[in-house]
């Protein structure tokens, strides 16, 4: 397929989301803003799915000349970005009208941000990427406030902004400094300069600052600072939105970036992600010790996260990225059935968000009990819970590129988050009962039921996720 | 043989169980009762079913049987892969005969939340056989880690005061090991591009990469054996679980450091295991003195038992170490035979336990003159424990010995120790308990055991007099598989050393 072409139906499923997220600011605005609230969640839930289908179903390509691919690879994380954006939607929708955060704007900034993480993955070229960031990052920042009322939310909000600025532009400055020192913004290009004419010192302080700014993305130490603060502050339903699809496509960007243009020097920058992988793990399990806000202990849990899917990129193999995806995938069913959970944890029409309003909940709802300690196992990795498969895969592509010590450090980490993870199985099914639950929302009971059933249900089936994330690896390396 | 998976029925047949356990609803008392017996019939068949594994078993073979091979994860070449030998067989038959008699005598002393009780034992048996009859590395560790989630919630939720504390040290403890012995199978995926347990035995590690591995292996199998210095989550975990817990921790869960030891450290790290050999015999003489005068200061039952737990399976590693017919032959005897012994002593420890609600020595004494019954079968096993001849104990500790002196005579000699230790803490927990005169108020009007109690003693009492009586039934099923592992064994050390040899002339 020519380079030199604008083909835009490769682009198709954003073309089709942006018009759709524009078609529905219109639909809010005239029918009398918050009352459509309901009507435009819905319709922003169904153009994703649409969007899903038609991310599914077509046939790839380059577009915008070659600043745009959709490959197997973009179609990948798309369908988990969408997956994840969608649920976060229906997530949102009760919750919002109860905590008087109804407003018809939250479903269209959603669409917008994933129509920026979708960009975001796909980008090929230095100002697509940008560009879709932005796009993410400045809806994102919006939506982190959307309660303007509560000086948590505003706080949470100012706060993602101001940081994510400084990260944006260290991004932006490493993009310059590569760019002054190869000519070129095009992923192609820069490959075949670096891999060829070697890594210029210039190069490399940009590609240092690359990743820096990829690092306070998808939160990764010592970038860290804002995760724990923006998601105890923002409204719950954001805050699981925040933890699923932007750290996932803000992944899928930075494994393209690193393995895409500077796929020909990965000892060059390997270091830094086994550095920031292994403070990520650690700082990941040791700080949420101490926490008692369920948020809070998210943020650090999706920190620890982060430093073991770095795993797999700092193997720098085919593999390593197969392992990142399937990790990828897994994470986001535990977390979309983790938050289901969280948005549950409503006594007397309020929402409690402490580790111990959790006590005895196996006495007072034994199901959500049960599928909590699911989703607590599964998380801290233990077999035969789909956790653990993600752990195994990333480690084994480590352990295949010859880090042995960086196995053996994340592994030995990962039995301190247990500790955690078993804290809250304690809480629900040692201690005594205090006050029961309200009823959960059967949206919240649905995605319960389906990540409990896909966590349980992995150590039969691993092999579609295995193998479609082992085509979207294949295609990024072209091996 | 039959076409029938059985070995897959076994192990998943009371994960079936579990599931009808779990959609048992209604009014409390019917759900309880409910539980109780489909947990129990449900378990009962399994031993059923597994007791075909016995009758189809072909000992005259090293060979896995009753293979079962399906593909997994084709993509990285690895599979569903069962099957078990002379070695696995038994361990197999010991944790679906265990079972039963676990949920048995939890009828009456599990009275909160009995449903889920009852789901988690049928989880932890499928787990428990799945594990010994794993013939795929990822397989078996999938099993190894998977028993952790079952009796962190046994212990966490039916356990004693200190019962928090005590779940999550279990839990950490073989976490932290279990890790490491993760890390060695990737390493061994990596060099050998399999994790299939037969392929791995024959793929010949090259010395170095063997003692890395060896190593971690070693982290995984010392802590759930457990060995000196690294056992102090067993007395927590025993003191703290219910009954039904300790007698399946006691009875098959420290087995799975025993069978891990022979199953991979042995024939697949032929040469560390040589070299580490010495480092075993220490910890385990260090254990076996060291627990059994500890043993001797308890003043709680069940710690008691538990220490002496450590100092017995401190004779089953030294056993597997010797390398030779004996030792290793002993050392799986013994593995049997302390699994039911040490179940039923616990069992004891639990028909009191209901009675007083107290584990402490010092709330008994001279329950002879009111259970005379209770103080005939806690002798019969007090004996067994101690290595009477007649009982099963006796054979797996002589075999275990003797195989110890030859190979090192100074070893033999201290595990010996352990045997005169060994009688003189359990004679004194026994005198303590069982006789003297009945001064204490409220054990006057204790009752003596109850038909059920009966019931789940019988079929110890028997099998530990048919394990001392008639030993060659038990090995003649180990012979030949065990055989086989000394001779690769031996075939490797020997082609070491004579490289060795050739490299220095």
């Amino acid at each position: 397929m020519g380079v030199s072409m604008l083909n835009l139906g490769a682009a198709l499923p954003e073309i089709f989301l942006a018009v759709s997220a524009l078609a529905l600011l219109m639909l809010g605005v005239f029918a009398g803003k918050d009352k459509a609230f309901r009507t435009v969640s819905w319709l922003a839930v169904a153009a994703q799915i649409v969007a899903l289908v038609l991310v599914v179903l077509g046939d790839g390509g380059v577009a915008f000349y070659g600043q745009f691919t959709a490959d197997a690879f973009a179609k990948f994380t798309k369908v988990m970005i969408l997956i994840g954006s969608s649920l976060g939607i229906v997530m949102a929708m009760n919750y919002a009208e109860r905590e008087n955060m109804a407003r018809f704007e939250f479903p269209i900034l959603i669409t917008l941000a994933t129509l920026g993480m979708m960009a975001m993955v796909s980008a090929t070229d230095m100002l697509s990427l940008y560009l879709g960031l932005e796009l993410q990052s400045l809806a994102l920042y919006v939506v982190a406030a959307i309660r303007r009322d509560t000086v948590r939310a505003t706080e949470s909000g100012l706060k993602y902004f101001v940081l994510g600025s400084i990260a944006s532009g260290m991004l932006l400055y490493g993009m310059s400094m590569v760019y002054g020192f190869t000519g070129s913004t095009n992923f192609t290009v820069l490959g075949d300069v670096i891999s060829n004419g070697g890594l210029s010192v210039g190069t490399l302080v940009g590609l240092a600052f690359m990743f820096a700014g990829l690092c306070f993305k998808v939160s990764a130490v010592p970038f860290h600072m804002w995760t724990p603060d923006v998601y105890e502050g923002a409204p719950t339903p954001v805050t699981a939105f925040f933890a699923v699809a932007p750290k996932i496509a803000g992944l899928a960007l930075f494994v393209r970036v690193a393995v895409g243009p500077f796929a020909g020097v990965v000892e060059d920058w390997q270091q830094i992600i086994v550095l920031v992988s292994i403070l990520s793990m650690a700082w990941g399990s040791f700080a949420a010790l101490r926490q008692d806000n369920i948020k809070r202990l998210m943020a650090y849990s999706s920190i620890g996260h982060v430093g073991f899917a770095l795993v797999g990129l700092a193997a720098g193999t085919a593999e390593g990225v197969q392992g990142i995806l399937v990790y990828l995938g897994i994470y986001l069913v535990m977390n979309l059935g983790t938050f289901a959970v969280i948005l549950s944890m409503r006594r007397n029409d309020r929402m409690v968000e402490e580790i111990t309003d959790l006590a005895g909940l196996a006495k007072t709802k034994p199901l959500m009990a049960a599928v909590t300690a699911i989703l607590m196992f599964s998380m801290a990795g233990i077999p035969p819970l789909a956790g653990f498969f993600g752990k195994f895969y990333v480690f084994k592509a480590a352990v295949d590129a010859g880090l042995v010590t960086l196995a053996v450090i994340g592994l030995v980490t990962s039995v301190v988050s247990a500790y955690y993870y078993l804290r809250i199985i304690k809480v629900m099914y040692f201690d005594e009962p205090v006050e029961a639950f309200d009823k959960n929302g059967t949206e919240m009971n649905l995605i319960m039921a389906v990540a409990t059933v896909i966590l349980l249900a992995f150590v039969f089936f691993p092999n579609p996720l295995m193998d479609s994330a082992g085509v979207a690896a294949t295609a990024l390396l072209g091996q | 043989m039959s076409d029938y998976p059985i070995l897959s029925i076994v192990t998943f047949l009371p994960l079936i169980g579990a599931l009808f356990v779990l959609l048992i609803r209604g009014e409390e008392a019917n759900v309880a009762r409910n539980s109780r017996w489909v947990a129990l019939w449900t378990s009962g068949f399994t031993f059923l079913a597994s007791l075909m594994l016995w009758v189809n078993f072909d000992s005259t073979t090293a060979d896995f049987q009753f293979v079962e091979k399906a593909d997994w994860m084709p993509g990285l070449n690895i599979s569903y892969h069962m099957g078990v030998d002379g070695i696995s067989m038994l361990f197999v038959l010991l944790a679906t005969f265990l079972t039963p008699i676990c949920i048995l005598s939890a009828w009456e002393a599990i009275q909160k939340r009995v449903k889920e009780y009852m789901i988690a034992f049928l989880i932890l048996e499928t787990m428990m056989v799945g594990m010994f009859s794993a013939l795929d590395g990822l397989l078996f560790y999938l099993f190894f880690e998977g028993v952790l989630i079952p009796m962190f919630i046994i212990i966490g939720v039916w356990g004693g005061q200190r019962r928090v504390y005590a779940a999550f040290k279990l839990f950490l403890y073989t976490l932290l090991g279990s890790v490491l012995m993760l890390v060695a199978l990737l390493a061994m995926y990596f060099e050998a591009g399999t994790t299939d347990i037969p392929t791995l035995m024959a793929h010949g590690f090259s010395y170095n990469m063997q003692l890395w591995l060896w190593l971690a292996f070693f982290a995984s199998f010392a802590v759930k054996v457990p060995m000196w210095p690294v056992h102090t989550w067993l007395p927590d975990a025993h003191v703290e679980a219910p009954t039904a817990g300790s007698v399946i921790l006691a009875g098959v869960l420290l087995k799975m450091g025993g069978y891990g030891f022979l199953r991979f450290s042995l024939p697949m790290m032929p040469l560390a295991s040589e070299t580490f050999a010495p480092l075993v015999f220490t910890l385990s003489i260090v254990a076996i003195i060291y627990t059994s005068l500890v043993a001797l200061a308890q003043q709680d039952m069940k710690k008691l038992i538990a220490y002496s737990s450590v100092a017995h399976m401190g004779i089953v590693t030294i056993g597997a170490f010797t390398f030779n017919q004996h030792g290793i032959e002993g050392s799986i005897f013994q593995m049997l035979s302390h699994g039911v012994v040490s179940g039923a002593l616990f069992l004891c420890v639990g028909v009191v336990y209901d009675r007083m609600h107290t584990r402490e020595i010092d709330a008994y004494g001279g329950l002879v003159h009111r259970m005379p019954g209770y103080a005939v079968i806690f002798m019969f096993f007090t004996m067994a424990s101690v290595g009477l001849p007649g009982t099963g104990g006796f054979v797996g500790e002589i075999l275990a010995l003797l195989g110890a002196f030859e190979a090192n005579t100074w070893v033999a000699f201290f595990a010996a120790t352990g045997l005169i230790l060994g009688a003189a803490y359990a004679l004194y927990l026994y005198r303590r308990i069982v006789f003297g005169a009945l001064t204490k108020e409220n054990l006057k009007s204790i009752l003596d055991m109850s038909p059920r109690e009966w019931l789940i003693f019988a079929p110890l009492v028997i099998i530990v007099l048919w394990m001392g009586v008639y030993p060659v039934s038990f090995l003649d099923i180990m012979h030949v598989s065990v055989e086989h592992l000394v001779n690769q064994v031996e075939t490797a050390q020997a082609a070491a050393a004579q490289a060795a040899q050739l490299a220095a002339n």
